[in-house]
């Protein structure tokens, strides 16, 4: 017993940081703020535990899998080289294999879930391995947008699941998230320019300049949350919810323009991190809606 | 900043946030823009606290900040309990606030902290004296006080800072820094409390 307690507890230290917790997480929560936004009953648990099941192992499956496709992206850059794989901890096939079974399951059960749903987190999945990682990471800087796309596909899923078709809301949900994906990449390319230049990743800051990048990021935060107000208004959320998203996209507007009339690395860090709280706090807003 | 504070900061900024979404419910539009000015600067000053750390109050723009917490405050006591006192009202917390901001911006020394003590010191007499004379008149339960503690709590915090960031500390720097937390946190919950149970 205590054997296999000790090979789980191995496993899961090792497999963990392959799906990127808090990330997943994240998009986790944006899935099902999807879900509750179309007001469906919550009581159906069974729908919402597949919803959770589906949306988590996909997720990390497509997660798993990009860190199996940028291993040696990862191994040359001061801040990813001690990742399981680059450090040696995980073979590529243990990696290979934990990347397809989580995949395939998430992917199966979505499908088994909804057809509409599936199809949903299908896309999800291509975008974010085919086109953004696989295709055009290493060609252009302007892959973000694919992996802004890839990023908006739970929330887009969970409404598509709530709703049994995709509406005008969704789409708008999902174009938050796009919008807000910019200021979490390209915070990441300037803090740490020199470890993308290392591993030949283009980014903003190297084909245009750190000013532009700043001002991109407050420009997409600010664009971010102006779209989230429309899709909370599409909702027919409440006024004191309303009140409450107004409140904070005024904190986010403030520090947008701070950093885009003040460009720095602590002003363009503080808008990223107030920018993640913000999309955060708005899917709360949307689930605490759906309640 | 240590995890305990950020606790605090967070705590508080879910109180501001209940504020905001529920806790104003029912009440004049006026009333309801002046407390979600009011809560929703408490709530965004709590999340870029969290983020910055201290480092956020080297901001020129903290004064000003500290400035619209007791006024829109203020204002929203009145537009709800002296309907035929708003307009009046108003118009303080207009100039008030514009003098302020002149004064900080155009650096007029003795002035701007004898500006700064009128308006905040007129703010913090209303947080704190209509929350009590609504309860000496039974119009509030008397846990309405705790609105006016809240009044002296956020008073006090707005002028420690903003002597503090005209570079003259009532107390210490360091002291300052480890209390405003629990400040904002206790600010937050006695408005929170008071304003639920006794309103």
């Amino acid at each position: 017993m205590q054997a296999a307690m000790r090979w789980i507890r191995d496993r899961l230290s090792r497999y963990l940081p392959m799906i990127k917790s808090l990330q997943t997480g994240l998009l986790l929560t944006t899935g099902l703020a999807g879900f509750m936004s179309a007001r469906c009953p919550v009581i159906h648990w069974q729908v919402l535990l597949g919803l959770t099941g589906s949306l988590f192992l996909a997720i990390s499956g497509s997660t798993a899998t990009n860190m199996v496709l940028d291993r040696d992206i990862d191994a040359r850059m001061a801040r990813t080289c001690f990742r399981p794989l680059p450090a040696g901890r995980i073979s590529v096939r243990e990696a290979w294999t934990l990347a397809l079974v989580l995949s395939l399951t998430g992917i199966g059960w979505a499908f088994w879930l909804d057809r509409l749903y599936g199809a949903v987190v299908l896309a999800g999945w291509l975008f974010d391995v085919m086109v953004y990682t696989l295709w055009l990471k290493r060609r252009t800087p302007w892959s973000i947008i694919w992996g802004g796309i890839a990023g908006g596909m739970p929330v887009l899923a969970g409404r598509a699941l709530g709703l049994g078709s995709i509406d005008w809301v969704g789409v708008t949900l999902a174009l938050a998230v796009l919008l807000w994906i910019p200021t979490h990449i390209l915070t990441f390319s300037v803090r740490y320019r020199e470890d993308y230049a290392r591993a030949s990743i283009p980014t903003f800051p190297a084909w245009y300049s750190e000013d532009f990048t700043h001002k991109i990021v407050a420009v997409s935060s600010v664009l971010a949350a102006g779209v989230m107000g429309l899709a909370a208004y599409g909702i027919g959320m409440t006024w004191g919810y309303l009140r409450v998203l107004v409140v904070l996209s005024g904190g986010l507007l403030a520090l947008a323009i701070t950093a885009a009339c003040r460009p720095s690395m602590k002003a363009n860090f503080a808008l990223f991190k107030y920018a993640s709280i913000y999309m955060l706090s708005s899917m709360v807003l949307l689930v605490l809606e759906g309640i | 900043m240590a995890m305990r504070d950020r606790l605090f900061l967070l705590v508080a900024g879910v109180l501001s946030a209940y504020q905001v979404a529920v806790g104003i419910e029912g009440l004049s539009d006026l009333a309801i823009i002046c407390y979600t000015l009011a809560f929703g600067v408490l709530l965004v000053a709590s999340l870029v606290l969290i983020i910055l750390g201290y480092e956020a109050l080297d901001s020129p723009a903290v004064v000003i900040v500290a400035t619209v917490l007791p006024l829109s405050l203020s204002a929203g006591l009145v537009a709800q309990h002296l309907p035929s006192w708003t307009l009046g009202y108003l118009v303080f917390a207009g100039f008030g606030f514009a003098a302020v901001a002149i004064s900080r911006l155009i650096s007029l020394g003795r002035v701007a902290t004898v500006v700064l003590a009128v308006v905040h010191g007129t703010a913090g007499l209303v947080i704190t004296g209509v929350p009590l004379w609504t309860v000496a008149i039974h119009r509030s339960g008397p846990a309405y006080l705790l609105v006016a503690l809240g009044g002296v709590l956020i008073g006090l915090g707005g002028l420690l800072l903003t002597f503090f960031r005209m570079g003259k500390p009532l107390i210490a720097g360091s002291r300052l820094m480890g209390a405003l937390p629990l400040l904002l946190l206790l600010t937050g919950a006695s408005f929170t409390a008071g304003m639920s149970w006794g309103g």
